[in-house]
């Protein structure tokens, strides 16, 4: 079906772009390693309450990478005239924005997924709670991406849109951030942790059919 | 092009504000195979924002535009269009046929395929280079090759012969001709009069009311 092609065809030439601009690209998984780094050097050789800050420190290190990600998602393509020709398109708009918005997660939610673990156990966390750690990422980061695109696709037609990005995307990802570092703390304390990954899949299967369609309206006001 | 003999694009009684500034009102008309309308008017005088609303990217203040007979919600007018407007819509690190294969893939196939397509314009054996290499005028040859391989009725240009030297207008006119021959038409705006004579050409002068 040509509507499924064009899904493949906008995620190929995300990626293909991504690589070509790979250095742009790493910023924000660069912004992660280094945040995390970084805590235990300020907090000093404390490594219990290393352990205890790590879901937190991850968690909003992840947050703020993504959020620095956000702004191209759109920009370059409402620039050059690519999102005009995406609306001209006889496919849905809505379609075409959820390719765009895998592609973006592939690039930079996925190596925020393979750096993570390697991270935790530089904070000392332990090691029963690597697992949740990695599905609360797994479950949360494409949830990131989703409700990010559809404050850019609001803000990408203002000039100055970053600042008033952050201010109606945080709001937004605080539930996020609650429910994926509560699970990883609950996890290292041997606690169940059913209850919040079970709140993070809902959010993200809500996310998945609820986000394109007002994205795509978004962007056709943007355009304007 | 099967129903081409069918097909119309008719605007009726358009207005368009910008600003609080009356740009243009009742403007009507209406366009058949084979006819190719020019927009003139100074520059601020709404050319483009009457690009744009007949490209659905802006809501007209008043009036409807109709597309075989339906409004274009409701037809195949995204379908049957194409747009080249100021931006190119080419990225510029993918290759030419990088952006020509997207182009591809977001419509449906038309008249020629990709290497017939920029044999047309002139950029035959440009198609592994990055867009970034290419000069503006090479640029506007490659969005305009977008109009080739895709499949379309009407196309509306802002400005094609911007940047373009006498020869490659020379290109894009006979391009056009070949076009409206085959039962196309052709919405434009251009500073550039067009030379063929024998062009089925309307023209409508937009003027700022004041």
């Amino acid at each position: 079906m040509p509507i499924i092609q064009a899904f493949w065809a906008i995620i190929r030439r995300d990626l293909l772009l991504a690589f070509r601009r790979r250095a742009e690209m790493a910023n924000p998984l660069f912004f992660f390693v280094l945040v995390v780094t970084l805590f235990p050097l300020a907090v000093g050789a404390q490594p219990n309450l290393l352990r205890a800050m790590a879901p937190g420190v991850i968690w909003v290190s992840a947050l703020l990478a993504a959020l620095l990600s956000l702004d191209g998602l759109f920009r370059s393509d409402f620039e050059d005239g690519s999102l005009e020709q995406m609306l001209l398109s006889p496919h849905a708009l809505s379609i075409l924005v959820l390719g765009k918005i895998i592609a973006h997660w592939l690039v930079t939610g996925l190596p925020l997924l393979l750096v993570a673990p390697l991270l935790a156990v530089f904070l000392g966390l332990p090691e029963q709670a690597m697992g949740t750690l990695w599905l609360t990422l797994i479950l949360a980061t494409p949830l990131l991406s989703l409700i990010g695109a559809i404050g850019v696709a609001l803000t990408v037609g203002l000039r100055r849109g970053g600042m008033l990005l952050s201010l109606l995307v945080l709001p937004l990802y605080v539930p996020v951030l609650i429910f994926a570092s509560g699970a990883v703390d609950r996890a290292a304390s041997g606690l169940p942790v059913n209850a919040q990954l079970n709140i993070l899949l809902a959010m993200l299967l809500s996310a998945l059919v609820l986000v394109p369609l007002p994205t795509a309206a978004a962007l056709k006001m943007s355009v304007n | 092009m099967e129903n081409s003999q069918h097909a119309s694009l008719q605007a009726s009684e358009l207005s368009c504000f910008r600003d609080e500034r009356l740009l243009f009102s009742d403007l009507s008309f209406t366009l058949h195979p084979g006819e190719v309308l020019l927009l003139e008017g100074a520059n601020g005088s709404g050319k483009t924002s009457l690009l744009r609303i007949l490209c659905g990217f802006r809501e007209a203040d008043a009036g409807d535009i109709y597309w075989c007979g339906s409004k274009i919600a409701e037809s195949s007018y995204y379908n049957d269009m194409a747009y080249v407007g100021h931006a190119d819509g080419t990225k510029k690190e993918l290759t030419v046929l990088e952006n020509l294969k997207f182009a591809m893939a977001l419509g449906s196939a038309g008249k020629y395929d990709i290497e017939q397509a920029l044999d047309k314009v002139q950029l035959a054996g440009f198609d592994d280079n990055p867009v970034h290499t290419l000069s503006a005028g090479q640029k506007r040859r490659l969005s305009l090759a977008r109009l080739l391989i895709t499949h379309n009725l009407l196309w509306i240009l802002d400005e094609p012969f911007t940047s373009l030297d006498r020869q490659g207008i020379k290109l894009i006119e006979s391009l056009m001709a070949e076009h409206l021959a085959q039962g196309g038409m052709a919405v434009l705006t251009s500073h550039h009069d067009l030379s063929m004579a024998d062009l089925n050409l309307k023209r409508i002068h937009l003027q700022a009311c004041q």
